[in-house]
């Protein structure tokens, strides 16, 4: 039962986003686009933000979860003050995250000189691009658990403690299972994210073939001297973010 | 109550962005002889000495309000093959220019009115000790450079060519201020930037000039384009950017002369 006039504000909301995607759809050289998409340095950018993708969603599920958890059931004080903290990344323009990082890890940063004295530089590194896209992408998974966890509410798991399950079995046999879908989402856009991300990484990491260039920066170094290879891996990019999402949301509605 | 608000909320919303868009968009194109707006696109490079001169030709045209829109020269030349409203073009290099004169958008030949030539840029007081072009490729040392794809970077191919010193940098940044970015925020131990970076750095730097960067030298072009809104205006600008008093303000920066 919705009143009519909500589908005019949402088809121009649509539009919004489907008006750029044939933007891109416009541009891109057809009879060129194998070509493009399969040379050598967009093969070496895809596979960078492929596996350095990978790498932040898994750091986002080891230390998202646990937040989540704490934010949801924690009953520590201040979780209202730590989830305002939590969203930050969300609303901080990547540049400026990309420069948080770089004056937390960087040479001359807070922790420089520490890890300075135990061998490790961040700059430069694959590293680097991956603790930027963690940085921008772990709010979407916590938030996607959190909001999991409190839909789902903690009526098993009570029930669990009082017939004698420890906490940690709680966790692992109710708690989990219980937000599985919730989590799968949450990664499932915490990998789109880190796919996508570009600012912070540029400032924190840097741009080099085959160690920091991922495709969001080889697309960027590409429109300088070929508008039509920037097309082809805007393209490119939409695509692989797209399946992804498809694939994982699509097969959790059927479930 | 309030949901029902919402789409005269959204119309009010259009119209307002539309109604400001439109206002400041009659305000560049009035013709009234007390205020001109002059509409300057220039490469990012020139945002200190562009941003004096317009003051300075301000001056000696009263009525005329110069505005600027800074940006990368590449980024510049699509804008206005896009159609943006722009009446003067003043680019960081040749190939940058030649695209908008290949589109035949330009009012007369393109004026050369400054080069530029690239210098060695490390933290304050040069810690690693760099001292020649041929040191950047020191094991060890993280060397910063432009993006090939981009007119410093291509410098360097130059001077990297023209020398036979293969550099390995760290990174191959899109910009000249992303390069001196680094240096400065003391991530990188040089980059490859051009004099008028380092002049304009200050003390954020010390600069290493090196006797091989007049291998590629960088030539910058200005015009007035055909779709100006006011032809005469656009010409004089130019004519001032090439003339004495700009010819000035750039030295002062530390381009050369054309």
């Amino acid at each position: 039962m919705l009143p009519r006039w909500v589908l005019v504000p949402a088809a121009i909301g649509l539009l919004l986003f489907v008006l750029p995607l044939l933007g891109i759809l416009s541009r891109v050289p057809w009879s060129r686009f194998p070509a493009l998409v399969t040379s050598d340095s967009a093969l070496t950018a895809l596979q960078l933000s492929l596996r350095t993708a990978s790498a932040s969603t898994v750091l986002c599920v080891l230390l998202g979860v646990p937040m989540a958890l704490v934010l949801a059931r924690g009953r520590v004080p201040g979780a209202r003050v730590l989830r305002s903290v939590v969203l930050l990344p969300l609303v901080l323009p990547p540049v400026v995250g990309g420069l948080a990082l770089l004056w937390a890890l960087g040479r001359r940063g807070l922790l420089g000189p520490t890890l300075s004295v135990l061998g490790v530089e961040v700059g430069f590194t694959t590293a680097a691009v991956v603790l930027a896209q963690t940085f921008v992408s772990l709010p979407f998974l916590v938030l996607s658990l959190e909001g999991a966890l409190l839909t789902a509410g903690d009526r098993y798991e009570s029930v669990a403690a009082t017939l004698g399950a420890r906490p940690g079995r709680v966790l692992v046999r109710i708690t989990v299972p219980l937000v599985a879908p919730g989590l799968l989402s949450g990664a499932v856009l915490a990998f789109a994210r880190a796919l996508g991300e570009f600012g912070a990484t540029l400032t924190f990491a840097g741009s080099l073939q085959g160690v920091t260039r991922t495709l969001p920066l080889e697309v960027y170094v590409q429109r300088e001297t070929d508008p039509d290879a920037a097309a082809a891996l805007s393209l490119l990019l939409v695509v692989v973010a797209v399946v992804v999402v498809v694939a994982v949301r699509g097969r959790r509605s059927t479930v | 109550m309030r949901l029902r608000a919402l789409p005269g909320l959204l119309v009010v919303a259009l119209l307002a962005a539309c109604g400001a868009g439109g206002g400041s968009a009659t305000g560049a194109t009035s013709n009234s002889p007390a205020e001109r707006t002059l509409t300057v696109f220039a490469a990012a490079s020139l945002k200190g000495t562009f941003t004096r001169i317009g003051e300075e030709f301000e001056a000696a045209n009263p009525g005329v309000r110069v505005t600027f829109s800074f940006a990368g020269s590449s980024d510049l030349a699509t804008q206005i093959g896009e159609g943006a409203p722009a009446d003067v073009f003043a680019a960081a290099d040749e190939k940058n220019m030649a695209k908008v004169t290949g589109q035949s958008l330009t009012a007369g030949d393109p004026v050369d009115f400054a080069t530029n030539v690239l210098e060695i840029a490390t933290p304050p007081g040069n810690p690693a000790g760099v001292r020649s072009f041929a040191d950047l490729a020191r094991p060890g040392l993280k060397v910063v450079v432009c993006a090939a794809q981009v007119p410093c970077g291509a410098a360097t191919e130059t001077v990297e060519r023209s020398t036979g010193v293969t550099l390995a940098p760290v990174s191959e940044e899109n910009s000249v201020t992303d390069v001196l970015g680094k240096v400065t925020a003391g991530e990188a131990d040089a980059g490859l930037v051009y004099v008028t970076d380092v002049r304009g750095a200050g003390d954020a730097v010390t600069g290493v000039e090196f006797p091989e960067s007049s291998r590629a030298v960088n030539t910058y072009p200005v015009t007035a384009l055909k779709d100006a809104a006011d032809a005469s205006l656009a010409k004089g600008f130019v004519d001032f950017v090439s003339g004495p008093q700009g010819r000035d303000v750039l030295q002062d920066a530390g381009f050369g002369a054309p």
